[in-house]
């Protein structure tokens, strides 16, 4: 039983890591249809622009919490830059293209922030800074980290703070007028450009906050890392039914109990046949699942016949 | 059959028969490596024909597509190698790797049928992942795969008593390996090639055209949509299969870590870039982005030296980036791709109006 625990606990921290990376995906293809391929990319450089930053102002003396915050900082002003320029780049002049088109631009950005990467931050491992206390709790036979806490709240406040935005604000409206129909929205006075280097901007600003957090989890960070966390995350849009907001979050928490719940118990309904490192086929497997009955997703509306 | 018989393109089918058959004798000059480079470049031009097949014709957006190449990959291994004792001919081997990928490609085919666009990518994506990740493990309990060290060993390609590997003196002409691969893999790429010709245009082509363009309106013609479905997976996943056979022969050796979803995504964009359906359009694109990262790899170091006197930034680094801004700027000046068929550019030209 306590495994079990154990496993529910991981998976809500992984899974609302995969959340707010999933809202990224989601947000552009709800309102362009298209997939961000380079969003993975743009979770990567989050990470490795706050061990720089963070990490230099820790050792020139700064306190561990401001420094953390000024990394914080730096990582989402520069993800938000990239998203914005991403968007530029590799999007805009592509509109009205054929729609394999831009996802190959995607691709070639994607190739490029990661070669950049690892032109500025090497090749190797880099240790991500401690910018958490280490407190263990324990309840019920399942121990925690004050980490791990901090993830799911600071994930959950997040994505309630996006809610409010698309349901409540003057953007989201807009947001939302142009995911239905950017024509009409246009005409009733929507800027469309602005409303869609917004869901960049927006995407790539939770992106940073995820890459952050994934940074401060597993304390370590690779110029490749982007991309098998992108992949997950977009797996998990897909689930919930991508450009489905409220999906990608379930969608992303779902994905993570999955993945603990299927590595914890697979070596027993195995008989020790398949081992834990099957892990990362259950997110695929539960994918293709979900999708033969629901071709969808889970809470998607039926799509259109784009191809 | 009266084109054939012209002589002006009788004229040009001689000159290209000319071009292909000496063009491994000019590459060796350069060193036996540009003779590879020469192979890989046919074998992604086979590869991309394959895919053009789903994406291009039947408008299937498959990014697993390199799980079939892998599956025909490890048959070859499996069975020519010293790993389980087996030395198959290739003529049994080639047919099984085919025929293991064609299922393979009716496997990931039969659940997906229903989903569309974005969705069939991501499962076809997933797909390939599954079979890496089986390929990286399936060496416990049982050692099939022998996990992420891969096979060693493999026998070479052995056609009527002529091995592959090695020099071979014939009409006083010395060809290695690598030049014999070549010709076997352009024998392969010209019989995809017409492959592909004679199928665009017969009735299951343009069964492909009418559910690329329409589902819906093709089902009511009365196409059967599910099986021209799904022997458009099964045709491209044979033919991966068939590739991926021949590149574990050449190789010796294959481990998990050629069948990454960057390979997949790069046949991909060899099929995109070199524009969608038309056929010449991808044979250039798998041309052009298979050779362009080996021309970048010898040229972006001395360039560099050139120009500043000293290595600034890793040339391997530098390469692929410059590949990636390849590849956007293509796409945004040639949204189409590079030479896409005739009646996609009056489309596309329409569409803009």
């Amino acid at each position: 039983m306590d495994i079990f625990l154990q496993q529910i606990v991981n998976g809500l921290v992984q899974g609302s890591i995969y959340a707010l990376v999933a809202l990224g995906y989601t947000m552009v293809y709800g309102i362009m249809g298209l997939i961000n391929f380079a969003h993975g990319e743009v979770v990567m450089i989050g990470t490795l622009v706050t061990i720089t930053v963070a990490g230099s102002l820790i050792k020139a003396g700064m306190p561990v919490a401001l420094a953390g915050l000024a990394g914080l900082s730096a990582s989402v002003l520069v993800c938000m830059a990239l998203g914005w320029g991403l968007e530029r780049i590799a999007y805009r002049p592509l509109r009205n293209a054929p729609r394999l088109t831009p996802l190959i631009t995607a691709i070639g950005m994607s190739i490029v922030l990661q070669n950049l990467a690892m032109m500025i931050w090497g090749r190797n491992y880099l240790t991500f800074p401690a910018l958490l206390p280490k407190i263990n709790f324990e309840v019920a036979g399942a121990h925690f980290t004050f980490i791990q806490v901090v993830i799911v709240l600071v994930s959950a406040a997040t994505m309630g703070g996006l809610l409010a935005l698309i349901y409540r604000t003057k953007l989201g409206m807009a947001m939302r007028a142009t995911a239905q129909n950017p024509a009409v929205a246009s005409l009733m006075g929507v800027n469309i450009n602005r409303v869609i280097a917004a869901a960049f901007v927006i995407g790539s600003a939770l992106g940073a906050l995820a890459g952050v957090m994934v940074g401060t989890y597993y304390e370590i960070a690779h110029y490749q890392m982007g991309f098998m966390l992108g992949l997950k995350a977009f797996t998990a849009a897909v689930l919930g039914g991508i450009g489905n907001l409220a999906g990608a979050m379930l969608g992303g928490l779902l994905l993570g109990l999955i993945e603990a719940l299927g590595a914890g118990y697979i070596g027993d309904l195995t008989g020790g046949f398949l081992g834990s490192h099957y892990q990362d086929i259950f997110a695929f497997i539960v994918l293709i699942v979900v999708l033969m009955f629901k071709p969808s997703g889970l809470f998607g509306e039926k799509t259109g016949d784009r191809a | 059959m009266n084109k054939w018989l012209n002589p002006r393109s009788a004229f040009g089918i001689a000159l290209i028969t000319i071009a292909l058959l000496g063009l491994p004798f000019v590459a060796a000059m350069g060193g036996q490596a540009w003779v590879r480079i020469l192979d890989f470049a046919i074998l992604y031009v086979f590869l991309a024909l394959g895919l053009n097949i789903v994406v291009g014709f039947a408008g299937l957006l498959d990014l697993g597509y390199i799980a079939f190449y892998a599956v025909g990959a490890y048959t070859w291994a499996l069975l020519a190698s010293p790993h389980f004792g087996l030395h198959l001919p290739i003529w049994a081997i080639l047919p099984i790797g085919a025929g293991l990928a064609c299922i393979a490609g009716v496997l990931l085919g039969s659940p997906t049928l229903k989903l569309r666009g974005d969705y069939l990518a991501i499962v076809t994506l997933g797909f390939g992942e599954i079979v890496r990740i089986f390929m990286n493990n399936l060496n416990a309990p049982i050692n099939i795969t022998n996990g992420p060290q891969g096979i060693t060993l493999i026998d070479p390609v052995t056609i009527g008593g002529l091995k592959f590997s090695g020099n071979t003196q014939l009409f006083g002409l010395t060809l290695s390996g690598p030049m014999k691969y070549y010709y076997l893999l352009v024998a392969l790429a010209i019989l995809v090639i017409i492959i592909n010709l004679r199928l665009q245009h017969s009735r299951i082509g343009r069964a492909w055209q009418a559910i690329r363009e329409d589902e819906i309106a093709a089902k009511a013609v009365g196409i059967n949509t599910r099986n021209i479905k799904l022997l458009a997976f099964a045709m491209g996943a044979s033919f991966g299969g068939i590739a991926g056979g021949v590149f574990a022969a050449m190789q010796g050796f294959v481990s998990p870590e050629s069948f990454s979803l960057m390979e997949s995504i790069m046949i991909l964009a060899m099929v995109v870039l070199g524009g969608m359906g038309h056929i010449p359009g991808v044979i250039l694109g798998a041309v052009l982005l298979s050779i362009l990262p080996e021309v970048l790899r010898y040229g972006v170091g001395p360039a560099q030296m050139a120009l500043f006197g000293k290595m600034l930034v890793d040339p391997e680094s530098l390469r692929m980036l410059v590949f990636g801004l390849a590849l956007v700027l293509v796409m945004r000046f040639k949204p189409a791709g590079l030479w896409p068929s005739p009646e996609r550019k009056r489309e596309l030209s329409e569409a803009a109006k």
